[in-house]
């Protein structure tokens, strides 16, 4: 019984890793329709409910989301399973897609439409770091901090982890003393 | 040994991207400075396939900068040493924790990290644009005043609400065949 858990696991996350294009959200419709509807591993809001977890912790929010429900279907093997199922598509897909290319890139062909696919990647890119700067930033202490990680990242050395770890305390630090204004 | 390097930094990347796929773009970034794995103009053609392939894109990116690296098995070390640090977390915190997501501090820790993680990819695409729009010819740089106005007018078209809205894959297509038609 629990092999066949173990196996669906897999089976199911590998169909939602192999069919949807772009993780995080877009990911999300054909979650709702294995994971909740066809498996009934777990409800709506508890599928929203991970989704939160995934998004507030490190790694990639699609293959958290695979973990967490495998390890709540099956324990430890369950979400082994549930996580090897989501990545190995993107494994296979993109080790043949890169082999592939590696025989066509002296083509010019391949070479003009690369350099016009990389400058609309910029612009798609730099529209995500907007969009993520409008909701991220929403307060003038979440602009200082856009503002010091850039320059940290532009002109000094400091590892892009420290970064993150250094802001992550700067928001616990603010809202201790926010707090204690209010008490 | 090139597989244990792999498996360092990207359990590294694992550990530290927080908030989706393209939070893994400034350590690839770091990468491209630190070894000679894949050049920075090799990173946006990595991003342009892992966004029009199936499958997560931080994950798609972390595959394909393994098999750049070191083929295959450089792949798989790399994806599933992407995911390890998670995988331990979110264990953790289904055995554990309740409500972590509610958790006073997490939320403050949040507070923090999300402007810093958009000026870190904004950073990672500033490099990225450097690279897409300045042409360094006979040692003299300028700007590629064709690929700067293909550049300017994708963005402004992206904020037009129905066309932001269409499939990156769509966009990618469309770059494509701009850069066959004017020979980029």
């Amino acid at each position: 019984m629990k092999t066949k858990k173990v196996l669906d696991l897999y089976v199911s996350f590998f169909k939602i890793g192999g069919l949807t294009f772009g993780g995080g959200l877009a990911m999300l419709p054909m979650l709702q329709r294995e994971v909740v509807q066809k498996h009934h591993w777990c409800t709506e809001e508890e599928l929203l409910d991970i989704y939160a977890i995934g998004q507030c912790t490190p790694g990639i929010i699609a293959v958290n989301t695979a973990t967490y429900v495998g390890y709540q279907q099956a324990g430890f093997l369950g979400s082994v399973s549930g996580t090897l199922g989501m990545i190995s598509p993107s494994l296979i897909i993109i080790c043949l897609v890169a082999s592939i290319l590696q025989n066509f890139i002296h083509m010019p062909v391949v070479l003009h439409a690369l350099a016009g696919i990389r400058i609309v990647v910029c612009a798609l890119m730099l529209n995500t770091v907007f969009t993520m700067a409008k909701k991220g930033i929403i307060d003038k202490l979440g602009a200082a901090v856009f503002l010091i990680a850039f320059v940290l990242a532009c002109f000094t050395p400091v590892p892009t982890a420290l970064v993150i770890i250094l802001a992550g305390l700067t928001g616990i630090i603010a809202k201790h003393f926010e707090r204690r204004r209010a008490a | 040994m090139i597989y244990l390097i792999l498996a360092y930094e990207f359990f590294k990347i694992g550990l530290f991207s927080i908030g989706g796929g393209m939070a893994t773009l400034p350590f690839l970034m770091d990468l491209t400075r630190k070894y000679d794995w894949f050049t920075v103009s090799e990173l946006t053609n990595m991003v342009a396939i892992s966004e029009s392939t199936p499958g997560p894109v931080g994950i798609n990116m972390a595959t394909y900068a393994g098999y750049n690296a070191a083929g295959i098995l450089g792949a798989i070390v790399a994806t599933i040493s992407l995911t390890a640090p998670a995988w331990i977390i979110i264990i953790m915190i289904a055995k554990f924790l309740e409500n972590f997501s509610e958790n006073a501090n997490v939320k403050a820790a949040f507070y923090g990290i999300r402007p810093a993680v958009a000026a870190l990819i904004g950073y990672a695409v500033w490099e990225l644009l450097k690279i897409a729009l300045v042409s360094a010819a006979e040692g003299k740089m300028e700007i590629n005043l064709i690929n700067a106005a293909v550049c300017i007018v994708t963005f402004a078209l992206l904020q037009i609400k129905k066309l932001g809205k269409l499939h990156p894959l769509v966009w990618i297509a469309a770059g494509a065949c701009i850069g066959i038609v004017l020979k980029m």
